[in-house]
């Protein structure tokens, strides 16, 4: 991955539909080779940011650059990109083959070396011998196959993934991501996925930019995202979080009910003023059973949720003011503690797990 | 580029409806008998093979409606077979050409336009007369009828057809005869006892007559030529020629002004008062432009040419728009929900 | 792309909105061409057997709609709720009138009810000629549109809500007032509009059977053929525009909420054989089918006879059209014509519009602007289009005068009266398929065109074909436009049904009549026979 020039950058771009502001004054930049995705929730704006990079959808005003070419009021036409729609879009009309074949043909190739272009295609998407077949014989998941043969059988710079996997049932889904995922990194092509599935941005994104309400939440590697969640909505999108009401006591120390903490100075929370009032965070697979940390306290569990190789817990204290706190122990955890409704136990909130955001 | 096609088809299907041959091409305006349009050009074109007669064929109220709609635009050449109040019409509206044809001497004075040249000539007259179905009569126990005014009686009630006299040009006759052999204040009277037994007005002149011969209606106010054809056919039908005497008016010819086709024009009006074409309109016709030519008619009562009655077309002509607006608002209405 | 638009854009403008424009500006006019403000309304107004025809048309057009929708709604229920044999014969059957003009009912019922009917006893001693021939002329002309729309009602019930009825042991009557009807409630609403407004702008039956009985329609035949009466002509028209242009936008939303009522997930009714109930819906699918085919088979028979009633020997003498009113074989070939190039002019362009307001991007007051202009014609009556084109086209300073009494005025009138369904076929066709075509395509560096040849023209071949045949046989059977634009050598079939009922051949009428009937009949079978080769080979994706 080379860091030195970004491949695509994206500079103050803001998109209005009549009143409506779709993006405001988004800028982003995306390096060579790249996964890139945009996660967020519906309407946030990540499939107007995916058009307006395509120039499907031009911005009101901002740029986009590509590969050193400003190509902010380009047609589509006229970009370097390959595209996958969540409905796939193939030619209901046209056999596998021709399909693919569709931008090849453009390019004034001869015959035969499309046909052994649209071969090694279908070979790399594990279909060979489906050519001649019609889009409605195939399953969803060979489909989406096809539509990403037909996206990158020109050689574009740029692969643009729109939710192409939410049509798709669950097990095909996860399959498919490994398969997406390996294609991407072989090509070496630069991608962007708009999703609105956490797990599949996390699992198959370097880097994942959160958006919401048309604006950039944060940028970051999965690990990033997930541990050091810059803002409250972020924490709150992805995963499940603890917000507790909270008052900032001094530069690591806040207090939680009737006791103090020592949280993590992370996120930004630097810039909090002592007693404020806060909100502290903290997963629920990050609270520990036991005295680990000096961030400890007696809880009771008032309910226990069966989740397969995990149990949720709705745990309560006195010393909290009766806030509930939602804890994750692993199957394994509850068996050896004999965890159940009513029992007592002991909990941690490690001072690094603890996340403290702005009211 | 598929709108340039439809253009070029567009302008190509212009240029096909009216294909340029070497002859002169003449659009005539006319509400001759569809049957006799044939027999009237292939006549003409004995004589006359270099020039070519397109027909526009319809009922006299619509051609004059035509005619009268395209004033600002004419497309008609000539007309030829058209009412003479029709013509008197667009006399006044200022849309004929005046012309003297080669031998306007020996035409009946009767035929022609009064005007210097005149701007119209006479062909033949088309008279009113009653057609009655002799089988529907007697099976009703209809009297045969022998006036105008014995269509009052009310046994006859509901077997009655006429003609509108706002789209059928021998409707008009009728009711301005009627208004002239009455006059104006008995005519009104009498239709209105007429319109008693009227079953229905119709569009077209020939229809009551047509629809009498099929047994539609028992009588059928119509044209005597109508009556004769119809007779000829195999209709169980009587002509009646009512004593009162009869409405009639000219078909007739004339020159539609600014045509670009001028010579020819000429040529066709010409012939139109030849003897031939009188020999030619006496086929169907009794009464005819030069009358010492003609010879009876199968079919045509033989009392025509004396029952018919002096029509001053000049008053018709100009109290047209009177009279018609006098009829609609007394009997247009015969839709009227009856309470 | 903009530009094809633009152009679409003009030749809606210059056949519809202008001549529109032309005929409204000459109701405020006297002959001379002078502006006389709302005189001729007054004129109108103040004229009662004018303003008597408002009330007879609209008194006709609603007992047609109550008649007609009852009929067709109940027909639809045992097509669709019923097991009954002959299912596809009833349809065909009841599809038929489209085929035929609406002038051909009225002059089958004067052989059949008229002074020497077949069958006169029937009406005991009442007179065809008036209202009631009339309306049942108009229940048979608009029974196939009533029908189509009510099947599709009918047939997005949702058989869970019969399954709920019963397991509530509702009884099939109570089933059929709070399941059945109001789910085709939208249907009957958009039948009922379609029927009124076909029945209130009809010319055909009133002018064949309507006897002295006045309609609008009618009037404005009379005001402007009849008297010359261009201005009042306009007037009326205008009137007439009212009642129609009310019922199409009231059907309009009817047809929005049905939309919605569609996208909701259904699960397909299946209809459990029950032996008295199927053969009262036999009965009834049969008594109406014997309907139809009355009125054709007469019009065959009159067509066929030599002098009914004097004379009731076979002869072919009906067929000899050049002897009579109306151009002889040559408005046959000429009506040919027409619908030949309506289907393939008006496809290209109806096509060739819809993509442009479906697929184009941006310019967002154009395309509502098109859409509008699109959905117009609907609104406006054949007559109300015939008589504007007079006034538009036939004006000295228009510089598009030479087209006046050409083949092209016919086509283009044809193509904008029947424009609205078409365009509403092709953009229901586009709408169907996946938005990012285009999108995709655009990616892949594909011109724009290319994407509409290879893909969305095969993709919607079979809406294209059912566009081309409506625009024939609606060429094939219409009047209303073009009776006032037809010219020397551009007389029509249809007209000449007209015209020569209009002279008192009502028997050649027939044999015409019969002759578009024929006409239309084959090319549809043509038609199916061509799109299923079509399809076959263009459409095999469809099948998995």
């Amino acid at each position: 991955m080379s860091q030195s020039e970004p491949y695509l950058k994206i500079g103050n771009l803001t998109k209005r539909f009549g009143d409506f502001t779709a993006l405001s004054d988004v800028t982003l930049a995306v390096f060579e080779g790249e996964f890139v995705c945009f996660l967020g929730p519906s309407g946030c704006g990540k499939t107007t940011l995916l058009r307006a990079i395509a120039g499907l959808d031009i911005q009101t005003y901002g740029t986009v650059d590509q590969a050193g070419r400003d190509v902010s009021s380009l047609p589509p036409a006229e970009r370097d990109f390959g595209i996958v729609f969540q409905s796939y879009a193939l030619f209901p009309n046209l056999t596998i083959e021709k399909n693919i074949a569709y931008g090849l043909e453009n390019l004034k190739q001869p015959a035969s070396k499309i046909r052994d272009r649209v071969a090694e295609l279908l070979q790399l998407v594990g279909m060979p011998e489906q050519g001649k077949k019609y889009p409605a014989q195939l399953s969803g998941g060979q489909q989406q196959r096809v539509a990403l043969a037909r996206a990158i059988a020109i050689s574009p710079g740029l692969l643009l993934l729109d939710e192409p996997l939410s049509a798709l049932d669950a097990k095909v889904r996860v399959k498919l991501r490994h398969e997406i995922k390996e294609l991407q990194r072989k090509l070496g092509i630069t991608t962007i996925m708009v999703t609105h599935d956490q797990e599949e941005a996390l699992t198959m994104a370097d880097r994942i930019v959160v958006i919401n309400n048309g604006l950039i939440e944060q940028v970051g590697t999965p690990e990033q995202i997930y541990r050091e969640p810059a803002t409250r909505f972020v924490a709150d999108f992805i995963g499940s979080m603890n917000f507790l009401p909270a008052t900032k006591v001094s530069k690591n120390k806040v207090r939680i009910g009737q006791l103090e903490f020592s949280c993590s100075d992370a996120a930004g929370s630097a810039e909090i003023t002592p007693d404020q009032p806060v909100h502290a965070a903290i997963r629920p697979e990050d609270i520990l059973v036991g005295d680990a940390s000096s961030n400890y306290i007696d809880a009771t569990v008032d309910s226990i949720e069966f989740l397969g190789s995990f149990v949720r817990a709705d745990l309560s204290s006195p010393q909290l003011d009766g806030l509930i706190l939602l804890a994750d122990f692993s199957a394994n955890r509850v068996r050896s503690e004999n965890l159940s409704a009513g029992s007592h136990i002991r909990i941690s909130l490690p001072a690094e797990s603890l996340l403290i955001y702005a009211e | 580029m598929k709108f340039t096609k439809f253009l070029a088809a567009a302008v190509m299907t212009g240029v096909m409806a009216s294909p340029v041959f070497a002859a002169t091409e003449l659009t005539v305006y006319t509400a001759v008998e569809a049957e006799d349009l044939k027999k009237y050009a292939e006549r003409f074109n004995e004589d006359h093979p270099d020039i070519n007669i397109n027909w526009v064929r319809d009922s006299t109220g619509i051609v004059t409606a035509k005619l009268l709609a395209e004033k600002e635009n004419p497309q008609a050449d000539v007309i030829w077979g058209l009412a003479a109040t029709s013509l008197l019409l667009m006399k006044s509206e200022d849309m004929l050409e005046p012309y003297a044809p080669a031998g306007l001497d020996g035409l009946d004075s009767k035929f022609r336009d009064k005007s210097e040249p005149p701007t119209w000539t006479g062909m033949d007259a088309w008279v009113a007369a009653i057609c009655v179905n002799t089988v529907e009569a007697e099976a009703n126990n209809l009297p045969m009828p022998a006036s105008w005014q014995d269509l009052t009686n009310p046994v006859y009630k509901g077997h009655i057809a006429m003609p509108n006299p706002n789209s059928s040009g021998t409707g008009f006759l009728d009711v301005s005869s009627w208004l002239q052999i009455f006059g104006e204040d008995d005519g009104w009277a009498f239709m209105d006892g007429l319109h008693q037994n009227i079953h229905h007005y119709t569009h077209s002149g020939s229809k009551p007559c047509k629809q009498a011969a099929s047994g539609e209606v028992a009588i059928g106010v119509s044209f005597a030529f109508r009556g004769a054809k119809s007779k000829a056919d195999g209709a169980p039908l009587e002509i009646i020629i009512p004593s009162e005497g009869i409405g009639w008016d000219m078909e007739a010819t004339a020159i539609v002004k600014g045509t670009d086709n001028m010579e020819a024009a000429k040529t066709l009006v010409d012939w139109s008062i030849t003897d031939k074409a009188n020999m030619m309109y006496n086929e169907g016709y009794a009464v005819i432009g030069k009358q010492a030519l003609a010879k009876p008619v199968e079919h045509f009562p033989s009392n025509i040419p004396e029952s018919m009655i002096d029509n001053d077309f000049e008053w018709a002509a100009n109290n047209r728009k009177r009279i018609l607006a006098e009829w609609q608002k007394r009997y247009d209405s015969k839709s009227e929900p009856k309470s | 792309m903009l530009v094809f638009m633009g152009v679409i854009a003009c030749y809606l403008v210059v056949a519809l909105a202008l001549p529109l424009y032309a005929i409204l500006s000459k109701s405020f006019k006297n002959n001379d061409g002078e502006f006389v403000g709302l005189a001729n309304y007054l004129e109108y107004f103040n004229t009662p057997s004018l303003t008597y025809s408002i009330q007879n048309s609209l008194t006709i057009s609603i007992i047609t709609t109550l008649i007609s929708v009852t009929i067709a709604f109940t027909l639809a229920y045992g097509l669709s709720r019923s097991c009954m044999r002959l299912k596809g014969l009833f349809k065909i059957i009841a599809l038929v009138p489209i085929l035929v003009p609406s002038l051909l009912p009225g002059i089958a019922l004067v052989y059949l009810f008229g002074r020497q009917g077949l069958i006169k006893e029937l009406l005991f001693g009442h007179d065809i000629y008036g209202p009631i021939g009339i309306v049942i002329s108009e229940v048979f002309f608009t029974l196939p549109h009533a029908l189509i729309i009510i099947m599709t009602a009918l047939s997005i019930a949702d058989a869970r809500l019969y399954e709920a009825a019963q397991s509530l042991n509702a009884g099939k009557v109570k089933t059929f007032f709070t399941v059945t009807l109001p789910g085709a409630r939208y249907g009957l609403i958009s039948a009922g509009f379609v029927v009124f407004t076909l029945t209130i702008t009809d010319f055909g039956a009133p002018k064949v059977i309507g006897g002295d009985f006045n309609v609008l329609a009618t009037d404005i035949y009379k005001q402007v053929i009849g008297q010359q009466n261009f201005e009042m002509g306009a007037v009326v028209s205008l009137i007439l525009l009212l009642p129609a242009g009310v019922a199409f936008t009231v059907d309009r939303i009817m047809q929005r909420k049905q939309v919605a009522l569609l996208s909701a997930r259904a699960v397909a009714y299946e209809p459990k054989p029950s032996t008295s109930f199927d053969w009262i819906m036999f009965s009834w699918a049969t008594i109406v089918s014997i309907f139809i085919l009355t009125i054709l088979g007469t019009c065959q028979y009159a067509a066929l006879i030599k002098f009914y009633p004097y004379d009731l020997t076979l002869s072919l003498k009906n067929y000899q059209f050049d002897l009579m009113d109306g151009g002889g074989w040559e408005s046959f070939y000429n009506s040919l014509e027409l619908a030949c190039w309506t289907a393939v002019i008006g496809t290209v362009l109806v096509f060739l519009g819809a993509y442009m307001v479906e697929k184009g991007k941006g310019f967002h007051l154009g395309r509502s602007l098109f859409q509008f202009l699109a959905m117009l014609p609907m609104a406006v009556p054949g007559l109300v289009l015939g008589l504007a084109y007079i006034f538009f086209f036939n004006s000295p300073n228009n510089p598009l005068n030479f087209l006046y009494h050409t083949m092209a005025i016919l086509v283009i009138s044809t193509v904008t009266h029947f424009y609205t369904v078409a365009h509403l076929t092709a953009v229901t066709a586009l709408k169907q398929m996946d938005p990012e075509f285009e999108s995709v395509a655009s990616s892949l560096k594909t011109p724009f065109y290319r994407t509409f040849t290879r893909i969305t023209v095969p993709v919607c071949l079979p809406a294209i074909l059912d566009i081309s045949i409506y625009l024939f046989v609606n060429a094939m059977t219409t009047v209303s436009a073009v009776v006032f634009l037809y010219g020397p050598h551009t007389s029509l079939a249809s007209v000449a049904v007209l015209n020569m009922d209009d002279a008192g051949d009502i028997a050649p009428a027939a044999a015409m009549g019969m002759m578009i009937f024929y006409t239309n009949a084959s090319v549809r079978i043509l038609h199916g026979l061509l799109s299923r080769g079509v399809l076959r080979k263009t459409q095999s994706w469809r099948s998995r």
